[in-house]
């Protein structure tokens, strides 16, 4: 039952991916691509998390945190050089 | 890896699916929504909560690394709006159009009234030099 449910959980997971990425494609401009790329990178940190619950390793948890971290620095560089250049 | 019917991981089981589904959500606002900041509010909001859900389920899951989630949990709370804030900001700086329907801009009103002040008192100093 509980692999059941989780499992359903990926399927959710999986389609939000496939939006995001779609939108990170279609975006008109810059700052709508930048948003989904903030959305692709906060779907994807549970992901991350879900693959260490699946293989049972705790040192994948660093993973996720250092990717969260890599992507908030990466979210406002992308707006500090749409803001005014590098 | 086979978890075991214990009623402590079906509790976690439902909140990582109410979670990936707030994540659905929010990633299938930010292709329904009219303008970027309307995308903004959808994208981040629902994916927050949803990283939330799914983060306290799935460490629910494994009650020992519960420590280590809290702070990739407490992590994101922290960094998630502060990003969106400023890729916000920037946009209106950089003078990205509203949605057609829009009737409020507070942050244009607070900068042209900025703006005349600065004005203002540039003008009035500049005549009390000449004084």
């Amino acid at each position: 039952m509980v692999d059941l449910i989780l499992k359903a959980a990926l399927v959710f997971a999986g389609m939000g991916v496939a939006l995001a990425t779609f939108q990170l494609l279609r975006g008109p401009d810059a700052p709508n691509r930048a948003v989904a790329l903030d959305v692709l990178t906060l779907i994807t940190m549970p992901l991350l998390v879900g693959l260490a619950v699946h293989a049972g390793r705790i040192i994948y948890l660093d993973v996720a945190l250092v990717y969260a971290v890599l992507a908030f620095l990466g979210v406002v560089a992308l707006a500090r050089y749409y803001d005014r250049g590098i | 890896m086979t978890m075991p019917d214990t009623p402590l991981n079906l509790i976690g089981a439902v909140l990582t699916l109410f979670g990936s589904m707030f994540l659905f959500l929010g990633a299938l606002g930010i292709i329904r929504m009219p303008d970027l900041y309307n995308k903004m509010q959808a994208g981040t909001k629902a994916t927050t909560l949803g990283n939330i859900l799914t983060l306290m389920g799935l460490g629910l899951l494994m009650p020992g690394w519960l420590p280590k989630i809290v702070l990739i949990i407490l992590f994101v709370l922290i960094t998630n709006p502060i990003s969106s804030h400023a890729l916000a900001r920037a946009a209106h700086k950089a003078g990205l159009p509203l949605a057609k329907g829009s009737v409020l801009d507070q942050l244009r009103e607070d900068e042209d009234a900025i703006a005349a002040f600065e004005a203002e008192t540039q003008a009035s100093s500049g005549k009390g030099v000449d004084g």
